[in-house]
């Protein structure tokens, strides 16, 4: 029985150690090597990339990155739980509505956004109208900022949060709450009580799963920021675009590598039964 | 209080479809400006006979389906062969490239072509392009597919192999035709990644190979264009339209 499956196993390892696992290690190397005089790179061993990071300009990024995707994490959270908690107890139409809420993930995240561009710019739609109705005298400025970038980032991986949290509340018994407010608990306990005990693990879960994407963002921060709010993946773009310093770049991905390996081990550890 | 959650999740609903609704009317829209004038068909019209916008959707459709073939073939096999066994290394291989910044994908990704095609002197473009979407790609089809295939009864194969079939005829007329509509899904799925892709894309393609996701960047980035707005209602619309029988064939 293995022999055959064993063989179909080799396309896709191929596959992921030539084209994955050779790039990432390409990207390891590059790390600990100097910046070549005209872009490239000398093979000679240095810690400097890393070191660089402790720099206040890219420890400001670095930290601005984490507060965008914490800030986004928290507020994916606020919109999720009670759609979710809705969508759990939707009957017959759950699958509508799951479909639903991932349908604008799976169309473009590009379109999305250019589309929220359209909307929020100072000749978009808000501002004109707006402008129209006589409640604002100038533009608002919307767009290319911080709110913008985390309305994107937001609105991009909402899904993330909404199918683990849903996937916790499904199997919760509604007998539970039932039977918390039958020995007298206000609602407000219940839940504090009750439900979010029980929810933790999706909650857990849709946490990582949104901080994770937003962290290593490089298209909302860009195009709803207008290049005026860096975050680590403009940083990474920029060292292996205009700046053309590959081993700084390399230092700075695998950094954010590392972030992210450490919060997946953390979840994979912790909750494996919840994750979609 | 039940009033005000349907409310909310009202509100969560128009604050996701709102970017797509707007789009696809004001695709419709005989003004150049933000300002209705009436239904018309002219930014269809404009951006059909906008060269570089059919030149780069050519060249979409061409990297997604030949990325979409390979990556189904080969995540497909992925699936059967990790299928009620546990290869660690790889598994973990796969989700790790599955959870991978786009952007840090895509830097290793040009570092690695430069190293390997400059003793070529070959150049990037379609090529590069293909072989990167098959990359990223692959790790979505072995979810989907084995997601199918967990549901399969394993005891129909045990049957087939009992009745005298060797492994390749158990799994040729057996289990594949069983996986076809998962099968079915992850492609779709690919194709849908695969044409979307802007990040990774924008940095392993070459002169010839600019694609519908980097020509509406760059539109983007110069303000708004109506053409910008029929295409990109266009994609939506068929990209929305393949996630959506994606989803269906997954829960046959």
């Amino acid at each position: 029985m293995t022999r055959l499956r064993r063989w179909f196993l080799a396309p896709a390892a191929v596959i992921l150690v030539l084209l994955y696992g050779v790039p990432l290690a390409i990207i390891c190397a590059y790390s600990l090597f100097e910046r070549g005089a005209y872009g490239g790179v000398e093979t000679v061993f240095t810690p400097a990339n890393f070191l660089r990071l402790a720099d206040a300009l890219y420890l400001t990024i670095l930290l601005r990155s984490f507060l965008m995707a914490g800030a986004a994490t928290l507020l994916c959270l606020v919109l999720a739980f009670p759609l979710s908690w809705f969508i759990s107890h939707a009957g017959r139409r759950k699958h509508l509505y799951l479909a639903l809420v991932v349908l604008p993930f799976w169309t473009s995240i590009l379109i999305c956004m250019y589309s929220w561009m359209f909307l929020l710019r100072d000749t978009g739609l808000l501002n004109t109208v707006l402008l129209e109705l006589g409640w604002i005298s100038q533009p608002l400025p919307l767009l290319y900022n911080y709110g913008a970038v985390l309305l994107g980032l937001v609105y991009n991986y909402l899904p993330f949060m909404v199918l683990p949290v849903y996937a916790a509340l499904e199997r919760l018994d509604p007998h539970l709450v039932e039977a918390a407010s039958d020995l007298g608990a206000k609602p407000a306990a219940t839940f504090r009580r009750v439900v979010w005990p029980l929810a933790a693990p999706g909650v857990r879960a849709g946490a990582v799963l949104v901080f994770i994407p937003c962290l290593g963002d490089y298209l909302t921060p860009d195009l709803l920021g207008g290049g005026r709010t860096i975050m680590v993946g403009n940083l990474i773009q920029n060292q292996f675009t205009a700046a053309r310093n590959y081993p700084f770049g390399a230092a700075v991905s695998l950094a954010l590598m590392s972030v992210v390996m450490l919060l997946l081990w953390r979840l994979l550890k912790r909750e494996e039964e919840v994750l979609p | 209080m039940r009033a005000l959650l349907k409310s909310y999740v009202a509100a969560a609903f128009v604050f996701l479809y709102l970017p797509l609704v707007v789009l696809a009317v004001f695709s419709f829209n005989d003004s150049r400006f933000t300002l209705w004038n009436g239904f018309s068909l002219r930014w269809y019209r404009a951006a059909w006979e906008n060269s570089q916008l059919t030149h780069a959707a050519a060249s979409s459709l061409i990297i997604a389906v030949c990325s979409t073939v390979f990556a189904t073939t080969a995540g497909t096999l992925c699936a059967y062969g990790l299928w009620k066994r546990n290869t660690r290394r790889l598994t973990a291989a796969l989700y790790l490239s599955l959870v991978t910044p786009e952007i840090v994908m895509g830097v290793a990704m040009l570092a690695f072509y430069q190293i390997v095609l400059a003793p070529m002197s070959a150049p990037l473009g379609m090529h590069t392009v293909i072989v990167s979407h098959i990359t990223f790609s692959l790790a979505y089809v072995v979810v989907v597919v084995l997601a199918r295939l967990r549901t399969l009864d394993p005891r129909l194969e045990e049957a087939a192999l009992d009745l005298g079939a060797n492994e390749w005829q158990a799994f040729r007329r057996v289990t594949l035709p069983l996986l076809l509509p998962g099968i079915a899904a992850a492609s779709l799925l690919a194709f849908t990644i695969s044409f979307d892709d802007y990040v990774i894309t924008s940095l392993v393609a070459g002169v010839d190979s600019e694609t519908l996701p980097m020509v509406i960047y760059a539109m983007a980035r110069r303000g708004v264009r109506p053409e910008v707005n029929a295409v990109s209602a266009a994609i939506v619309v068929l990209l929305g339209g393949l996630a959506l029988v994606s989803e269906r064939l997954n829960r046959t």
